[in-house]
């Protein structure tokens, strides 16, 4: 019997790894959500609404950690005791930051649309890169050390791209 | 009216089976009621065939009220006492104003909270104002249907914020009408396109109204309508064009708009010459103000250039949508246009540019979002039982709280799939500290001084403790209304925090309430009366209710349990028949309310079970 208490992979009925079809978490958020969205309770009183919202927000809640990679594998290791606490841990290997101070040197001093696309790609394929050697620890090493020394890299290239894409739309606007 | 009721065989007579529910857009220039009769939706008209109601209240000296084509006349001979485009004003503050100055109305600043009008009745929020509105077009359907409503889903522009959509809601409930809903105009629109010309895959709503914009990226897949990006600018519409080609004729006159009549007669002059360059080239602006009267000519160039800040203001808009939902121009399938403004070639010339195809324009941008309200109105009504239309709307701007240094603290993300929930905790900073307050805001930027400010809120009983030894997990909660709601728990020792919220732009209960009593003394309705009534409307709602829930679910309920809901049943039954004291009758509404609760929750559980098990076969 499925409850609120579930972990998002039970809710959703998938096997719990790293590797996950998008278009499965898409297909069966929108199934869950034909069952308990609030809409398929309004002409039934105020105690179903209040079932079908908390129902609804935790199939929403599930499906934001489901279709993101990295928020999918930090509750992965967190599920399996490796908590990421992103903002008590920061401490990053050498060669990484130094690829960081590189980039953001790279981007103090790119102006043009054409170079920071550029710059975007190269950390698009770092980040796919890195993608791959996460899904690699958590589902074949079953390493949860290792995936959150990941996790934590990939937020770093997330906050970086944004900037760069920060940047772009100043241009665009 | 029926005369004569004849049913199929097998099809109940009852005239209850069939809820009344209408889809409503409260437009800014205009509004329309819709709903779905035989199937189909369709906009209702007035006594003399009319479907649009101008969004036009004026209130005359003593009690009278002149709403829709009436008032509209009136406009420019009283214009102080005649509201117009009071959606602009919803939730809104008089600083918000950018342009109070060329308006005609006399405004009080309200402090902080939202602006009021003086009229020859007094002051008038713009909630009530908006009632006004909402109550012609209940009155309307009710004529129509010669039946009382069930209720009603009501469009807000997508880009209102929490404030807005309060708003909108109280002036719902002022008007008597049960919302079913809010909904986001673009996606009503989606739903009417969509349904009618069984689209599927990547659209784009571009709704262009009288004082609004908003821009939404959808994603159409079987009768799910799935919201992945929106966009806009909740005071940029059809009005600002007006308004800019009213001050580039000025200008060309060199002449002055002194009085409220000038300001009004020159903006109708604005609008109709606007009206024609959609279908002319060239026209000639007649213009009598006070002073002196002019005419000047106009060519559609000219009001293009006039108003090209504007369209920029559109396109920045929607390259932002595309960016959110993580899309380029190439993936939109088509291009849904809604909103009369969107009439304007300038604004198909600049959207069709912009996308490199031609925008969709087979449907009337007017009546195609009430259609579309209305069509979801019947599904939530229940009347649809085999529809299977699923919207997943967002939230369309970021919610936050302040923190130390006036700085925001995201909590939910813009464009998060609504309804939806954060958690976040807070402890004390002193030693003893039972009261903790709070500040949330809505916007996109980094200080609180650049964002909305949504409510302040103040937790109170957290026992005493030492300085940050207490936890206080606060919980934000976005509804499928889009409407926030907080509420605050003391971790360690499960105290519930109460909440006193002071919304800033918002109406308190204790203002609606108000409002309602002044309603009913002008209207010389009993109070009384009035309250038994809606105990009895709400008593067999939820009758209906727990009826339609029990021949769906009722074997999930032993011979018990079943017999406790029925004797429930009766009891309510009578009640509803005979009880003459309101609070009575809601007292035992709410005891099968509670008595329904476990049920409930079975069903739900069961609905989710049967959509896993579902899964886990095709899975196979």
């Amino acid at each position: 019997m499925i409850s609120l208490q579930a972990n998002d992979f039970e809710l959703f009925g998938l096997p719990m790894g790293f590797a996950v079809a998008r278009e499965a978490v898409d297909a069966r958020w929108k199934e869950l959500q034909r069952e308990a969205h609030p809409d398929k309770f309004a002409a039934q009183g105020d105690a179903a609404q209040r079932l079908a919202m908390q129902w609804s927000v935790r199939i929403n809640e599930a499906y934001q950690r489901l279709k993101d990679p990295i928020k999918r594998a930090a509750y992965l290791c967190e599920l399996h005791g490796a908590p990421v606490q992103a903002e008590n841990n920061t401490a990053m290997p050498a060669a990484f930051l130094m690829q960081q101070m590189a980039w953001r040197e790279a981007l103090d001093e790119t102006h043009t649309e054409l170079a920071l696309e550029a710059l975007l790609s190269e950390v698009q394929s770092a980040r796919a890169q890195s993608l791959h050697k996460l899904g690699e620890a958590i589902d074949l090493a079953g390493d949860y050390i290792q995936a959150v020394g990941q996790v934590r890299a990939l937020m770093f290239i997330d906050r970086f791209a944004a900037e760069v894409r920060h940047q772009l739309d100043k241009l665009l606007d | 009216m029926a005369l004569l009721q004849i049913s199929e065989p097998g099809q109940a007579p009852d005239p209850h089976q069939r809820r009344i529910a209408v889809g409503i857009d409260l437009g800014t220039t205009h509004s329309l009621v819709a709903s779905v009769r035989n199937g189909v939706a369709e906009c209702l008209p007035d006594d003399q065939g009319r479907l649009i109601l101008p969004s036009v209240v004026r209130y005359l000296p003593g009690q009278g009220r002149q709403i829709g084509y009436e008032a509209l006349a009136a406009a420019a001979s009283d214009p102080q006492n005649t509201i117009a485009s009071v959606k602009r004003f919803m939730g809104r503050s008089l600083q918000d104003l950018v342009n109070a100055d060329q308006l005609p109305y006399v405004f009080v600043d309200k402090a902080q909270g939202m602006l009021s009008l003086q009229t020859v009745q007094g002051e008038k929020s713009p909630v009530e104002v908006s009632a006004e509105i909402l109550a012609t077009l209940r009155y309307r359907a009710e004529d129509t249907f010669n039946d009382d409503l069930y209720g009603a889903v009501i469009t807000v522009p997508a880009y209102f914020d929490d404030a807005q959509r309060q708003a909108t809601k109280d002036a719902a409930q002022l008007a008597g009408l049960n919302v079913l809903r809010l909904i986001n105009e673009p996606t009503a629109a989606a739903i009417a396109y969509g349904l009618d010309n069984a689209s599927e895959g990547v659209y784009a709503v571009f709704d262009l109204g009288g004082g609004t914009f908003d821009i939404s990226v959808l994603r159409l897949t079987r009768g799910v309508f799935e919201v992945m990006a929106t966009g806009g600018d909740s005071a940029l519409g059809g009005d600002d064009y007006d308004e800019a080609l009213a001050h580039w004729l000025l200008t060309q006159a060199s002449a002055q708009a002194i009085t409220p009549q000038d300001k009004t007669v020159l903006k109708a002059a604005a609008r109709r010459a606007k009206e024609i360059l959609s279908e002319a080239m060239h026209t000639t602006v007649p213009v009598a103000l006070s002073a002196h009267s002019l005419n000047v000519s106009v060519t559609r160039a000219d009001f293009d250039v006039a108003t090209a800040a504007l369209t920029q203001r559109c396109l920045a808009a929607v390259r932002k949508a595309l960016r959110d939902a993580q899309l380029s121009k190439n993936d939109i399938q088509g291009v849904v246009m809604v909103g009369g403004s969107t009439r304007m070639p300038q604004i198909q010339t600049a959207v069709a540019d912009f996308f490199g195809q031609a925008p969709l324009n087979n449907l009337n941008p007017d009546e195609v979002v009430a259609l579309g309200a209305a069509i979801q109105a019947n599904q939530l009504a229940g009347n649809d039982a085999a529809g299977d239309l699923l919207l997943l709307d967002v939230i369309p701007l970021s919610l936050g709280i302040e923190t130390m240094g006036g700085l925001v603290e995201r909590i939910i993300p813009r464009n998060q799939t609504i309804p939806t929930a954060m958690a976040q905790d807070f402890t004390t900073y002193q030693d003893g500290q039972t009261a903790l307050a709070l500040h949330v805001v809505q916007g996109e930027r980094d200080l609180v001084a650049d964002c909305r400010s949504l409510a302040r809120f103040e937790l109170r009983g957290i026992p005493p403790m030492a300085a940050g030894a207490a936890r206080i997990r606060v919980t934000f909660t976005v509804d499928a209304d889009g409407l926030l709601s907080v509420s605050a728990k003391e971790q360690i020792s499960g105290v519930e925090a109460a909440i006193d919220v002071k919304p800033s732009y918002g109406l308190s209960d204790t203002q609606i309430a108000t409002m309602l009593q002044d309603s009913f003394t002008t209207a010389e309705v009993d109070m009384k009366a009035r309250a038994l009534i809606e105990a009895r409307v709400d008593g067999d709602r939820m009758l209906l209710a727990t009826q339609s829930a029990l021949d769906a679910d009722g074997q999930l309920l032993s011979a018990t349990e079943r017999s406790v809901i029925n004797e429930l049943m009766d009891q309510l039954r009578h009640a509803v028949q005979n009880e003459q004291d309101a609070k009575t009758l809601e007292d035992v509404t709410q005891a099968l309310a509670k008595g329904t609760e476990a049920f409930a929750a079975e069903r739900m559980n069961h609905s989710i079970q049967k959509a896993l098990s579902g899964q886990n076969i095709q899975a196979l």
